[in-house]
């Protein structure tokens, strides 16, 4: 089919563990306007991420105009989304659903710096929309597929932001491997009925009572 | 076999219909090259191919290649393949150019594709509606649309078969991940023959017109590799959404916007996968079928995702 410029970015597939490790951050041309990507730990460019997961929890964190915060869960971690004034349709998404629920999220990746320097990972939602189990398990085993396939290809002569993430990172792409391949392997364990909230969120590093995310600057 | 032996049978097959050489000689010339000058094996092959050109008084593009495949134009995925077609000629076009002779549409059950036959080729011209076996053409890519391109060596046999052309119909799947504007509840240029949507109640080739209600959905399905753009007409969207005409227009006078159609919709089918087949249009599936692509299969998925 033919592409006419300038082309949809792809919403790439990413668990929370990994995407949480994407700091780094970098556009492909000095255009005041060009797109800036996360680099994934995997060695992939990300401009935008689709995610279906449990939204635990949701609190306005806003000071002056509500500011809303979710906190989605997958199996390997915890998605933290941002949504205010400028993303009117998902905060007010975020204001009127019940946690726990199913939730799709179609979003760009945003980085915050920390007082201390830590780089914290969040999503600014396009939507979020309520969705059902049965979406979330296709997820999971689209996103370990994805994911695999990324590390498989990882050591590829001629994969450029392989060689950037082994310049940035000092991660080791067969973590994500094996999580994405247990994060499947429990689905097929648990066949997938259930609300993933709980058991999921009390292995995660993530779910203690700070919050890891920060808040980005309003 | 060894490697030589291999490429001197390959010259010999291809100059079988022109020239009396044999694989042996061939061979030994390879040999020279390769063996003695130290000339790469592709350089060598290049070398020979062309003194025997030089020899039968021919052109590279007379060579043929022996065995090209038989496709269909839906098929066509890649550039600079040798290809064999079965298909109907579905229209001529006027060429752009001097050096062109014919150009236009070719097609079969698969759907059409463009087609160039060039000046310099002189080969026969064809007839439209004709059905055609075009063996021995090339195919092309400008901007990801293929085309197919005769050559000298092109055999162009008519055949005397109906060919039904298809519509170039593909299958996509993926989560929908955007409804763009212009979905929803949209109103459509009452004007015969015109069926443009209206902005802001104004046709852009008519101007101010009342306007017909309608309903579609432009949406963007993302399978995390590639993203395509789908339309759902007014029946798809009613199935899509199990909203009808009439309640989006009892939905839109209530609050007396239209915008909350597609909000409504989006509600409901974003975020969620979805399989759908239809007729290419530019960058545009026309969403015939459509299905829930359900639960997914675990097990396999996990035996899959374990094999890569």
């Amino acid at each position: 089919m033919s592409q006419s410029a300038p082309t949809r970015e792809v919403a790439r597939r990413v668990f929370a563990s990994e995407f949480n490790d994407a700091a780094f951050t970098f556009t492909e041309s000095d255009d005041e306007r060009a797109p800036v990507y996360a680099l994934l730990p995997t060695g992939e460019s990300s401009n935008r991420v689709f995610f279906v997961g449990t939204l635990t929890e949701k609190d306005d964190v806003g000071e002056d105009a509500e500011y809303w915060r979710g906190r989605i869960v997958d199996p390997t971690g915890t998605f933290f989304v941002y949504a205010g004034q400028y993303q009117p349709e998902a905060a007010s998404k975020l204001r009127d659903l019940e946690p726990p629920a199913y939730v799709a999220v179609v979003g760009k990746p945003r980085t915050y710096e920390t007082d201390d320097g830590t780089v914290r990972v969040s999503v600014r939602p396009e939507s979020i929309t309520e969705v059902d189990a049965a979406t979330r398990d296709r997820w999971v085993a689209e996103t370990a597929r994805r994911t695999v396939e990324r590390v498989a290809a990882f050591d590829d002569e001629g994969n450029e932001y392989a060689r950037m993430a082994r310049e940035e990172y000092d991660l080791d792409p067969q973590t994500y491997k094996d999580a994405a391949l247990s994060a499947l392997a429990d689905l097929d364990e648990n066949d997938g009925d259930e609300l993933a909230g709980d058991g999921a969120a009390s292995d995660d590093p993530a779910s203690d009572e700070s919050d890891p995310a920060g808040t980005p600057e309003l | 076999m060894s490697e030589l032996r291999q490429e001197a049978e390959a010259i010999a097959e291809q100059f079988s219909d022109h020239l009396a050489v044999d694989a042996d000689e061939i061979e030994e010339r390879l040999e020279t090259l390769v063996d003695e000058y130290r000339v790469p094996v592709d350089e060598a092959r290049r070398s020979v191919t062309n003194s025997y050109l030089e020899d039968a008084g021919m052109e590279r593009d007379e060579l043929g290649r022996g065995g090209s495949e038989s496709v269909l134009v839906n098929d066509i995925d890649e550039d600079e393949q040798w290809v064999d077609l079965r298909v109907k000629l579905v229209d001529l076009w006027e060429p752009r150019s001097d050096s062109i002779s014919q150009v236009g549409l070719v097609g079969d059950e698969s759907g059409t594709i463009k087609f160039v036959a060039f000046k310099t080729s002189e080969l026969p011209e064809l007839t439209e509606g004709q059905a055609y076996e075009l063996s021995n053409v090339v195919t092309d890519e400008y901007e990801g649309s293929y085309s197919v391109k005769l050559n000298r060596t092109t055999q162009i046999t008519e055949i005397d078969e109906e060919i039904e052309v298809g519509d170039n119909a593909d299958t996509v799947e993926g989560a929908l991940v955007d409804i763009q504007s212009g979905s929803g509840l949209i109103k459509r240029c009452p004007e015969d023959d015109c069926t443009r949507v209206l902005q802001n109640g104004r046709c852009s080739e008519h101007g101010e017109v009342e306007g017909e209600f309608d309903l579609r959905i432009k949406g963007v399905l993302d399978d995390g590799e590639t993203v395509t753009e789908v339309i759902f007409d007014r029946e798809a969207t009613e199935k899509l959404t199990g909203m009808g005409l009439e309640e989006a227009k009892d939905m839109a006078m209530d609050a007396l916007d239209t915008t909350v159609v597609a909000e409504e919709m989006g509600d409901d089918v974003l975020g969620r996968y979805y399989r759908v087949t239809g007729p290419t249009f530019g960058r545009y599936v026309l969403v015939d079928e459509m299905e829930d692509p359900g639960t997914v299969d675990v097990e396999t998925a996990l035996i899959e995702a374990r094999s890569i």
